[in-house]
């Protein structure tokens, strides 16, 4: 038997692996000591345990140099630092910033805030799959351009960009690209020496580490990239990240890169097997489901399935024993549905109907197979319900009814 | 963070269905868009008394709109058509102590039975005048 509740939301954040547990509980404890603290041992251990943690994530996206690795309190200030600190640091150069319109909202709402102080944004668009057109990025550069900011995959659709050749324009054209890598990180391999990404948002808590610890990787080239600091104090991190370091959760995101590099390709491949037969157990046992992002450039354990004439809240309501998020956006104040399915050109009939499941590391195939079952009751439950899916079987064209007109 | 009454609707809809085509007497309301994320079926039908018999429904959309629309089929029956025209979702809202972000739901539902029953009056108007007697009636 399984036990419940199955969690399945796992790019949302993950549980604590117990290894990262077991790696922090020292620093939690008896080796509280703060790595500024240059006096005594306290301070020195702390360091030390820094460093290591700065080495293992260096190490995970195959870094140059631990150097170049920054910690912040999470991906969302290590994005706000990559945008309003490269924003702030080249002024003088330029003000307009390349992106795109499916990036994670501390993406999108840093350009928003750096729009109302002059600077010029350009949103790129993306195909049906999410996918942005290298060409489109070099066709948006101009001599203002100083950052490029395109994410690695997405969190909701799972769609992988083509970051290398992204990269490979941005370092032609001499522009910085900042890259969020929150969901790809430790989920496919990333090599820094091969990828020419010059920022790079990372995070724990989406690797098994604990939340409340992210990095901005900072590629250290000539020149070097100057990055405003968003946080005045002490000077940590090379004056670019002020405040006292989060020691264990330092050391719990460092314990979670290894630990996730380790396993990294036959995690990717048993990933894929559990996502590949959850898709296939619903798509072949109901009918009109979509699959929404690409079929093959995606992160291994994400899948995103549009069920056709079921409300995605009313379903997640029936699926009360599995964590899933939905793309409806029935639960929050507003009504839109999701930015990122509307990007894709996802209509806002199917955008309702959406549910996003990631498995990961603790997830077995017994889970998947008892998520199959679940889901595929409460469609079918939910579908008998539905005025919509009762019109089709008639045959009915819903696209020729004139909806409005009733209210 | 649901609402048990909502719950228990959910998992066990009222009157869920359709009644069956050109039925004598049956009126149809078919509100919202799925754009929306919410669209209700509702159908009533009326007895030559003027008096809601029966009801069913259809709903796409979240739980509340689902648990609205079920507990609308409930609250019709029995009523004449008046009555049931001048059911507000106020009733539904406090019966089912819907958020402020479900609001929207139990309006869709009384917009569900007011729809409802102008149809019954479009396609019976005859019959429900000398029914009821009312002007009203006629309309559409």
């Amino acid at each position: 038997m399984v036990k419940l509740p199955i969690y399945m939301d796992n790019n949302a954040t993950t549980p604590l692996d117990p290894r990262v547990l077991e790696a922090m509980m020292p620093y939690l404890t008896q080796n509280f000591g703060n790595a500024a603290s240059r006096t005594h041992s306290f301070g020195w251990i702390a360091e030390a345990a820094v460093e290591k943690g700065r080495e293992q994530i260096a190490r995970l996206i195959n870094a140059s140099s631990p150097d170049e690795i920054i910690f912040t309190s999470g991906a969302t200030e290590s994005d706000n630092l990559a945008l309003k600190g490269i924003a702030w640091g080249y002024k003088s150069k330029g003000n307009h910033i390349i992106t795109q319109k499916t990036e994670h909202k501390a993406v999108l709402d840093s350009c928003k805030f750096l729009q109302k102080e002059g600077y010029d944004v350009t949103y790129l668009d993306v195909d049906k799959y999410g996918l942005v057109d290298p060409e489109t990025v070099r066709a948006a550069i101009t001599d203002k351009t100083i950052l490029i900011s395109i994410m690695y995959a997405n969190s909701e659709i799972g769609t992988v960009q083509p970051i290398r050749e992204i990269g490979e324009i941005a370092k032609e054209k001499g522009v910085l690209f900042h890259c969020d890598a929150v969901q790809a990180a430790g989920k496919i391999p990333i090599d820094m020496q091969k990828t020419a990404v010059d920022l790079m948002a990372l995070s724990g808590h989406k690797i098994y580490g604990p939340k409340g610890v992210g990095a901005l990787y900072i590629r250290k080239k000539k020149p070097f990239i100057k990055a405003a600091p968003l946080i005045h104090g002490g000077g940590h991190e090379k004056g670019k990240r002020s405040g006292t370091l989060n020691v264990p959760g330092i050391v719990g995101f460092g314990a979670a890169s290894e630990l996730a590099q380790k396993d990294l390709p036959a995690e990717m491949e048993r990933l894929k097997r559990l996502r590949e037969r959850l898709r296939e157990g619903l798509t072949t046992r109901l009918d009109y489901v979509h699959l929404n992002g690409h079929p093959e450039k995606r992160i291994p354990g994400s899948v995103n399935l549009s069920f056709e004439f079921v409300e995605g809240e009313s379903l997640l309501m029936g699926l009360k024993d599995v964590a899933v998020s939905s793309g409806s956006a029935c639960t929050s104040a507003s009504l839109e549905p999701s930015y990122v399915l509307t990007a894709i050109g996802v209509g806002p009939e199917l955008a309702h109907t959406s549910i996003r499941f990631c498995v990961g590391r603790f997830n077995t195939e017994e889970e998947v197979d008892y998520v199959i079952e679940a889901v595929v009751k409460h469609v079918t439950r939910l579908r008998e319900l539905s005025p919509l899916y009762e019109m089709v079987l008639e045959g009915i064209d819903l696209n020729t009814i004139n909806w409005n007109a009733e209210q | 963070m649901y609402d048990p009454k909502v719950i228990d609707h959910y998992n066990n809809p009222r009157n869920v269905g359709s009644f069956a085509k050109g039925e004598e007497g049956v009126g149809t309301g078919i509100v919202g868009a799925p754009a929306c994320g919410d669209v209700m079926k509702l159908q009533l039908k009326i007895n030559n008394q003027g008096i809601i018999e029966d009801a069913k429904f259809k709903t796409f959309g979240c739980g509340s709109a689902i648990a609205s629309s079920s507990l609308a089929t409930e609250m019709v029956k029995g009523k004449s058509i008046d009555e049931a025209y001048s059911i507000k979702n106020t009733e539904i809202v406090n019966e089912l102590k819907l958020p402020p972000v479900k609001i929207h739901c139990s309006v869709l539902a009384e917009d569900a039975i007011k729809a409802a029953i102008q149809d019954y009056r479009k396609r019976f108007s005859v019959a429900v005048k000398s029914a009821s007697g009312s002007a009203d009636t006629a309309k559409g």
